[in-house]
């Protein structure tokens, strides 16, 4: 009889992961308080990416916000370039700028443009906006990554309506030619996109139909030759343990593709699930609610 | 009497030597653009990126800022067409340090036809913000330009004809940014001309100076950005100006030189020579040119028909 023995408790991963939640709560309110004051932006994409990015900057790329340039740091492509704000609160959150700069997004004069601009913002490793151009440029930068013998790992993260642009196949499929397993691409599989279809199935979460319903994006990746790992986009454990993964599978010459399966609009009860949180602009009475199901004290962030 | 695109070649597996930066990302078309010869040279510098010309541009974008400086290897009717999104937001809109060749420009790309011909290159790399538009008028300004290119640190397009052209130039030719060359003096007729079409404006004026005009002839071989007055004061104040171009009227040399007229305290009239709006065909050099009206004999004519 084979003893079966438990896994040691992870206690610092339990410890981690109630901290990455009060992060990512936080993050959820500065894009919806954000976007609120501004009155321009996205909402439903940076809620359901916020959770990984919040694992990504606090948990796993190796940066440093007063060393910015440094050749050594990971690189993060934001190539669903309309989610800025929910980079800019989470680069704000990690000291990149003061969190009141927020404040200046879409205003003008501002760093933060409503699309990533590597020469504005600190923090911006490549400039994005026009969907389906991070994974070309991340392909790029682990190419030169690996002509220089550096170590650092690249990470592009996408949105599934993003992946239907033709020229994000032309990068999965020369990426896998190129062995670039210093290269992982994150989908956020929110399952919707700004308008999309209707739906054509009943009973599902949503009242659109997914980017690629009926397609097995899975087997899709797995068939150009990239390692595929699927998780539950707001799930801490199975982030971290994704991204443990990666770094397993350096040496693997099979660039990582992370399926986060996410739901679009994520943690606020009226953005969830539905596409007409794709951008929109909070009432005060919403503001509030939004406020009491994050646990934010709206004194503190009064404005 | 060499093509530039052997030069471009060449040169870059000359440059290649001495500096590490170089690579160039081909688009498989490696045995006509001559980056075949770099591969040879540099195999660890060339990459085959495929058919696929957007990813070859995201690609040199990252491998630019990565401290490289990467070249393009394609026809320039892929990349400035095709490939204009990612070069207008990763490579324009950054200031990288990409480098655009746009190889078999214009009408003559060995009588593939007009599915090949790049004939709005100008118009359309024009007008991308902090784009430089070079377009050398023979093998060796085309060396100079290569060479000046290599130092630059910023996004450029430049134009790479596939066949040899009477030279204009010697190797004792430089290549400064924005400089405006009077090849000739003339006080009836001004001639100005760009890229390789600059060779036959020159046989042009000879035909024209044959007819007893005096022709200037003068060669813009940077659109943009280009010493504006110096190019006003060598077109202006002399004579019926003509711009002489293997692309569009609309766009290129001509709506530049009317442009600066028209914004110049001292206008003149500007008479455009080049492609109609339409479409070309597949056929050899010769019948090409002549048929659209940029071989010597027929620019001569369009001038002689307008004066």
């Amino acid at each position: 009889m084979t003893a079966l023995t438990s896994p040691p408790v992870d206690t610092d991963h339990i410890e981690s992961r109630a901290r990455l939640e009060s992060l990512a709560r936080r993050g959820r309110w500065l894009v919806l308080d954000t976007v609120a004051s501004s009155k321009a932006g996205h909402i439903g994409g940076p809620l359901s990416a916020m959770d990984v990015l919040i694992a990504l900057y606090f948990e796993r790329l190796n940066i440093d916000p007063a060393h910015d340039k440094n050749p050594e740091r990971d690189r993060f492509i934001l190539s669903k370039g309309h989610c800025a704000i929910g980079l800019y609160s989470v680069l704000a959150m990690r000291g990149y700028f003061p969190e009141a700069e927020l404040a200046t997004f879409d205003h003008g004069d501002s760093r933060l443009q409503g699309h990533p601009d590597m020469k504005l913002t600190p923090g911006v490793d490549v400039s994005t906006g026009s969907l389906g151009q991070g994974l070309a440029a991340g392909a790029g930068i682990a190419m030169g990554a690996k002509m220089q013998g550096r170590q650092f790992q690249t990470w592009v993260m996408m949105g599934d309506g993003e992946i239907q642009e033709g020229m994000v196949w032309e990068t999965v499929q020369s990426a896998a030619r190129f062995e670039l397993d210093n290269l992982t691409a994150i989908i956020d599989v929110n399952g919707l996109q700004q308008f999309g279809w209707p739906s054509t199935t009943d009973g599902d979460r949503f009242d659109r139909a997914e980017p690629f319903s009926g397609t097995n994006l899975g087997e899709v990746f797995r068939g150009f030759g990239w390692n595929v790992l699927t998780i539950d986009g707001h799930d801490f454990d199975e982030i971290l343990t994704a991204f443990d993964s990666v770094e397993l599978l350096r040496g693997s010459g099979r660039p990582t593709v992370i399926l986060s399966m996410t739901t679009k609009g994520k943690g606020i009860s009226f953005t969830e699930g539905t596409y007409n949180w794709h951008n929109g602009i909070a009432t005060t009475e919403q503001l509030e609610l939004a406020a009491r199901e994050l646990g934010i004290t709206l004194e503190e962030d009064a404005r | 009497m060499k093509a530039q695109r052997d030069v471009w070649g060449a040169t870059l597996t000359a440059l290649a030597d001495d500096d590490e930066r170089v690579l160039i990302i081909d688009g498989d078309l490696a045995t006509s653009t001559k980056a075949d010869v770099f591969a040879a040279a540099h195999p660890d510098r060339f990459i085959e990126a495929g058919i696929a010309e957007q990813n070859m541009v995201g690609m040199a974008f990252g491998l630019s800022t990565m401290g490289y400086r990467p070249w393009l290897s394609s026809f320039g009717v892929f990349l400035t067409h095709r490939a204009l999104d990612p070069v207008r937001m990763l490579v324009s809109q950054t200031g990288a340090a990409v480098r655009i060749a746009g190889h078999y420009s214009g009408l003559l790309n060995g009588s593939s036809g007009k599915t090949h011909q790049d004939i709005e290159d100008f118009a359309i790399m024009r007008a991308m913000p902090g784009m430089v538009v070079i377009a050398p008028a023979d093998e060796f300004e085309a060396e100079a330009a290569f060479r000046w290119i290599a130092d630059y640190d910023g996004p450029v397009y430049v134009r790479v004809a596939r066949d040899a052209v009477s030279p204009v130039f010697t190797d004792a030719v430089g290549f400064r940014l924005g400089a405006v060359h009077t090849l000739r003096e003339g006080s009836d007729v001004t001639l100005v001309s760009t890229g390789v079409q600059t060779s036959r404006t020159v046989d042009a004026a000879d035909i024209l100076q044959q007819r007893g005009l005096s022709v200037r002839v003068v060669h813009v071989p940077t659109l943009k950005p280009v010493d504006e007055d110096a190019l006003v004061a060598a077109v202006g104040g002399a004579g019926a100006v003509f711009t002489v171009e293997e692309h569009s009227r609309i766009g290129g040399l001509g709506s530049l030189v009317s442009e600066l007229s028209a914004e110049s305290a001292t206008p003149f009239r500007v008479t455009r020579i080049g492609l109609a709006d339409g479409w070309s065909e597949s056929a050899p050099s010769d019948f090409l040119l002549d048929k659209y009206g940029l071989s010597a004999e027929r620019v001569a004519e369009q001038v002689l028909a307008a004066l």
